[in-house]
């Protein structure tokens, strides 16, 4: 058999109140097999609530070679942070 | 598995010298290095080399275990037994995962197993002729993988780095389940504690082989560690690895089959005999005991297989085309 199965990336919720996380990959005809190989190899021990399983071919990813372009400006906004901003002691917590 | 994975490993590369100098300092820097960063192709190659092999490994590792499933002696015994070699499967999953972020495809990784291509882990080229090897097992063969899997939990590759930290989790219950076996038969019958110490005399020398032969100033090695895909050579992982385990025989009442084992004061770390590197050899080479079985089991598993994914692939297509007919047909 030359033809491939699809590859499938897993987020898995851990619980309640917790986004899903990224947990790995796995390979599954359709998405139904999917979620079910996805139920066995990454919740075997009560790692998830809640499982989504999206087609790797269709993640959109930024390309490392681009980070600097991508994510280097926003080192120099350093206004975005509380401490940039000076405020009395006497004001107290704020 | 693991550091036998490096054996052979070809770290050569044909990068320029700033490029492998920038590379190093990330390394050295300790940052990880992720899928699609720029990375030397002797490091990629090296570690798609290792990585397939251990899950190579985990999934052959499912066959001398699963071999007792069914004659388990009591129900709790083969809850467990049943439940670590689905782990073994499960690592087997995460680690062919890890590969396939370096452009190396499942389908390419499985015909180098089934072809006899890529090598496996030594160790599971034994067989398990008692169930006190089941024991033996999860002791000694996941004890001898536990302390060569933490370093790999901090490899400079991302992925490989985070799949090692879910299996080290799983991989505990492994080796306590493989203690706890041990434990009652030492403490049961004589002819318990005698099954017990044949297979500690069986199992013994092949673990310590697990962590490969004495680098010496190999050059694929001291490359491997400054790439920090390995962090201890054989050698310390194998010292510690029997610092660890002579207590725990000593605890059982069984007798490690090594008349050289000796305490060095000075090193504060056993010293041991000679190990038989010719078999070690060997089995690498396909002379084992079971390295033909191993293969001829796993090939008739993937042929009996084939309809299954073969099917799976049938119905999704289907289920696409008439999705996609109903979609027309609503328009």
């Amino acid at each position: 058999m030359t033809e491939t199965t699809p590859l499938w990336e897993v987020f898995i919720r851990a619980r309640n109140g917790l986004n899903h996380k990224h947990a790995g990959s796995l390979h599954a005809a359709d998405a139904e097999l999917a979620l079910q190989a996805a139920r066995d190899v990454y919740t075997r021990r009560g790692e998830g609530q809640s499982i989504w399983v999206v087609r790797s071919s269709d993640i959109v990813a930024s390309d490392p070679q681009d980070k600097d372009m991508m994510f280097e400006p926003t080192a120099t906004k350093i206004y975005r942070h509380p401490t940039f901003y000076e405020i009395p002691d006497e004001v107290g917590n704020m | 598995m693991y550091s036998q994975g490096l054996i052979g490993a070809d770290g050569r590369t044909d990068e320029d010298e700033a490029f492998l100098a920038a590379f190093q300092e990330r390394i050295d820097a300790e940052l990880k290095i992720e899928p699609n960063d720029p990375m030397p192709e002797g490091y990629r190659k090296t570690l798609v080399r290792q990585i397939s092999q251990h899950a190579h490994s985990e999934i052959i590792g499912m066959q001398p275990e699963g071999n007792w499933i069914t004659r388990a002696p009591t129900l709790r015994r083969k809850a467990a037994l049943l439940a670590k070699v689905q782990d073994e499967g499960g690592h087997g999953l995460y680690l062919y995962s890890a590969a396939e972020t370096l452009g190396v495809s499942r389908e390419e990784m499985t015909d180098q197993l089934l072809s006899g291509a890529a090598k496996y882990s030594s160790i599971f080229n034994y067989p398990t002729l008692t169930w006190g090897d089941i024991g033996a097992i999860g002791w000694l063969v996941d004890g001898a993988a536990i302390m060569n899997q933490i370093p790999l939990c901090r490899c400079s590759y991302g992925p490989y780095a985070r799949a090692m930290i879910r299996v080290c989790k799983e991989e505990s219950f492994h080796q306590r389940q493989g203690y706890e076996i041990m434990m009652t038969l030492a403490r049961g019958s004589d002819e318990q504690k005698a099954m017990a110490q044949d297979a500690l005399d069986r199992y013994w020398w092949p673990s310590l082989m697990m962590f490969g032969p004495s680098e010496g100033s190999s050059v694929h090695s001291s490359q491997s560690m400054a790439w920090k895909i390995k962090r201890f050579t054989n050698d310390e992982l194998r010292d510690k690895f029997i610092n660890a385990t002579v207590p725990q025989a000593k605890y059982l009442g069984l007798t490690v089959p090594d008349p050289d084992l000796k305490w060095n004061e000075e090193r504060q770390s056993y010293d041991h005999g000679e190990i038989d590197w010719d078999e070690f050899w060997r089995v690498v080479k396909g002379d084992g005991p079971c390295n033909r079985e191993r293969l001829r089991n796993r090939n008739r598993v993937h042929d009996e297989g084939a309809w299954v994914r073969e099917a799976a692939l049938a119905h999704a297509e289907k289920r696409r085309e008439r999705a996609e007919a109903a979609k027309i047909a609503a328009e």
